[in-house]
């Protein structure tokens, strides 16, 4: 076998190699270490977990097609916290007193275009005045925030709708709600991005933007509709985690962007664009989950999860250097 | 002035452009609201700006070398709990060296991993974001800090004292931004910086040091942090662990507003001084009016994208012409 292939199959494997590792460290552990008597590969705690995966896991899978393109958007938190006032708050809205429970399906429509909009100015500022990604998003994630902090000040937003939990704690062939939301994402990204002209232009565009403006890819309109993409996701992922806690804090969603960029880096998208895969980035989602969760189970707080998240995230970009820099030729300082 | 090409001095009238749009600003929040430019308000926004200026400061080294630090909020948490907590251990004379000793470490691991390994420095320094909010946590013990005997310590003199009826705040400030100013403009090692971000292949192959240039970025970084840090802790005398949380967007903010580019390659420690003073007199102004304060927010968003815009602008015709 030839380096490079090798070095191809483990960094696209590493993620999986990486879970089945941490299930087993954990469920060792767990033996010695666990505050439970209950056992970390429990049917019940997995599949809570996939559940728990689902507002961070639909985030990330939009993350994924952005960062493809080669963009990012820091901006997915506060875009998160705002649809999700606008959830639970307009279901209490005069205009919508008559509808009884038909309020639940424009509350949610409310919501995601409150999304879809909000990624849309991102991306229309990003197309328009070319201004760099990062730089369009930090500003609208701090804009956003503000738009969040001033609808109710600094005090969180409730409305509880039971028919609402209800419906968000159903479980279906035993998978709640919220993981059908996240499995039913997955699928529908990954379908795009392989088997349609829009996610072959998004891998073009991300690896040489030139060649694509000069392939004829109109590069300025595809990164509006991703950019739309992930406003849409980022709402969907707060209808899915909203309908269920029905309370938005105006902190809520903060630092979500770590949380997201962490699963797609670790699930081997490239920063640079142009590389990158959804069912990874799943992988990506269920190994930080399983980190945070695993961690819990042997009794470490935040503090320690959060340290051990950041030591990881820069030893996968380590390892990751490793592995790609084997048989080109670097330049020798 | 001669030899000038159309780019250039496109360049300066967009840099002009954020001026103009500042005294504008200046002279609406004057007449909305006379106090505004008393010396008194003047006095307390530059002390306020201070410890976001001095982190903006060492910000300003690592953007221009063409990387970013999105770490720098919870690094000023590290050392604002950390001093704090020496302070009555140690006392304040060891504390703040050894504080200063620890910070700096931690940005020499960061240089070292941007430098040396060549990792990105959005994925390296988010990462720190993570784990350096994690340590300050676990040295805490996610309890707050407060310095035991406020009255008796000399402490307090970097946060709340005056020398020649100016805030210290304000002159350590002015300090770290002269001394910095000149080794960026004036120096061997300020070449290397603008060198290594505006082409760091070509940096590489002239002789510079891209590694150790960057490494050193990160340190000076580190240090006005840990200054920061300083100034925060005596201010308060107390603290919490989060004090510094979400400071690197202002921080980031106030580089882009005064006119760096994230490319990298381009930046002084002047215009980062204006961008400082243009972010603390927007939020003053706004507070001044009665807007709500986070209104602020979305007032610097739009004004950092069209800041970013007007210099873009300027310069099409590269880089950016690409996006159809």
């Amino acid at each position: 076998m030839q380096a490079g292939k090798l070095s191809t199959y483990l960094s696209k494997g590493a993620i999986w190699g990486f879970i089945v590792l941490e299930l087993i460290f954990f469920s060792v552990a767990g033996e010695f270490l666990s505050i439970t008597d209950k056992a970390f590969m429990d049917i019940d705690n997995m599949l809570l977990l996939l559940k728990q995966s689902a507002p961070i896991g639909i985030i990330a899978i939009g993350m994924t097609i952005i960062m493809i393109n080669g963009n990012i958007d820091l901006s997915v938190g506060a875009i998160f916290a705002l649809s999700g006032i606008i959830l639970l708050d307009s279901m209490t809205w005069p205009i919508f007193a008559g509808l009884g429970n038909w309020v639940i399906p424009v509350s949610w429509l409310l919501a995601l275009l409150t999304g879809i909009t909000l990624g849309f100015i991102n991306g229309l500022i990003v197309w328009k005045t070319g201004v760099d990604a990062f730089i369009v998003t930090l500003g609208s994630m701090l804009g956003y925030r503000g738009l969040v902090f001033m609808y109710n000040g600094e005090n969180p937003t409730s409305h509880l709708n039971w028919t609402l939990v209800d419906f968000a704690e159903l479980e279906f062939l035993g998978l709640h709600t919220a993981t059908w939301f996240l499995l039913i994402v997955t699928a529908i990204i990954w379908f795009i991005m392989t088997r349609t002209v829009h996610g072959r232009n998004a891998y073009a565009i991300g690896d040489n933007r030139e060649a694509a403006v000069n392939a004829g890819i109109r590069v300025g309109p595809h990164m509006l509709i991703n950019f739309m993409i992930i406003g849409f996701l980022a709402a969907l992922s707060a209808v899915v985690f909203y309908s269920e806690s029905g309370s938005v804090n105006p902190n809520d969603g903060q630092l979500y962007e770590l949380w997201v960029i962490t699963a797609v880096v670790l699930g081997g998208t490239k920063l640079t664009g142009g590389a990158g895969s959804i069912i990874s980035t799943f992988g990506g989602v269920i190994a930080i989950q399983l980190l945070r969760k695993g961690l819990g189970h042997i009794g470490a707080d935040t503090s320690t999860v959060n340290l051990v998240i950041g030591i990881i995230l820069i030893a996968v970009l380590i390892l990751d250097r490793q592995l790609n820099a084997k048989g080109k030729e670097e330049l020798k300082i | 002035m001669a030899g000038m090409s159309k780019a250039q001095i496109g360049g300066i009238l967009a840099r002009q452009g954020i001026l103009i749009a500042f005294a504008l600003f200046i002279i609406g929040f004057t007449l909305a609201n006379e106090k505004f430019l008393s010396a008194d308000n003047v006095l307390s926004v530059v002390r306020s700006s201070a410890i976001l200026g001095v982190m903006a400061l060492g910000v300003t080294f690592v953007v221009i070398s063409g990387n970013l630090d999105l770490s720098v909020g919870s690094m000023m948490s590290f050392s604002t709990i950390v001093v704090l907590d020496l302070h009555d251990k140690v006392g304040p004379a060891i504390a703040i060296p050894l504080m200063f000793a620890m910070t700096i470490a931690l940005g020499a691991l960061i240089g070292f991993l941007v430098g040396y390994l060549k990792l990105n420095s959005l994925i390296v320094t988010l990462g720190m974001l993570s784990a350096i909010h994690g340590l300050t946590l676990t040295y805490s013990g996610g309890k707050n800090m407060d310095i035991v005997d406020k009255q008796g310590t000399w402490f307090s003199v970097f946060g709340q004292g005056t020398a020649l009826g100016i805030p210290v705040p304000i002159i350590m400030f002015l300090l770290v931004a002269a001394f910095l100013g000149l080794v960026l403009a004036r120096t061997p090692f300020g070449r290397k910086v603008y060198a290594v971000g505006g082409n760091g292949t070509a940096a590489t192959f002239s002789g510079i040091p891209r590694a150790r240039t960057v490494f050193y970025c990160y340190v000076i970084s580190a240090a006005c942090v840990a200054t920061a840090g300083l100034i925060q802790a005596s201010r308060s005398m107390g603290s919490q662990n989060t004090v510094g949380q979400g400071l690197e967007l202002e921080v980031l903010a106030a580089v882009i507003l005064g006119g760096a580019s994230l490319l990298g390659g381009s930046g002084t420690i002047f215009k980062t001084l204006i961008g400082v003073l243009i972010l603390g007199f927007i939020q003053n102004g706004l507070l001044l009016v009665g807007l709500q304060f986070y209104v602020q927010f979305v007032v610097t968003w739009v004004i950092i994208i069209l800041a970013v815009w007007l210099d873009i602008a300027a310069k099409r015709g590269k880089f950016w012409s690409t996006i159809a």
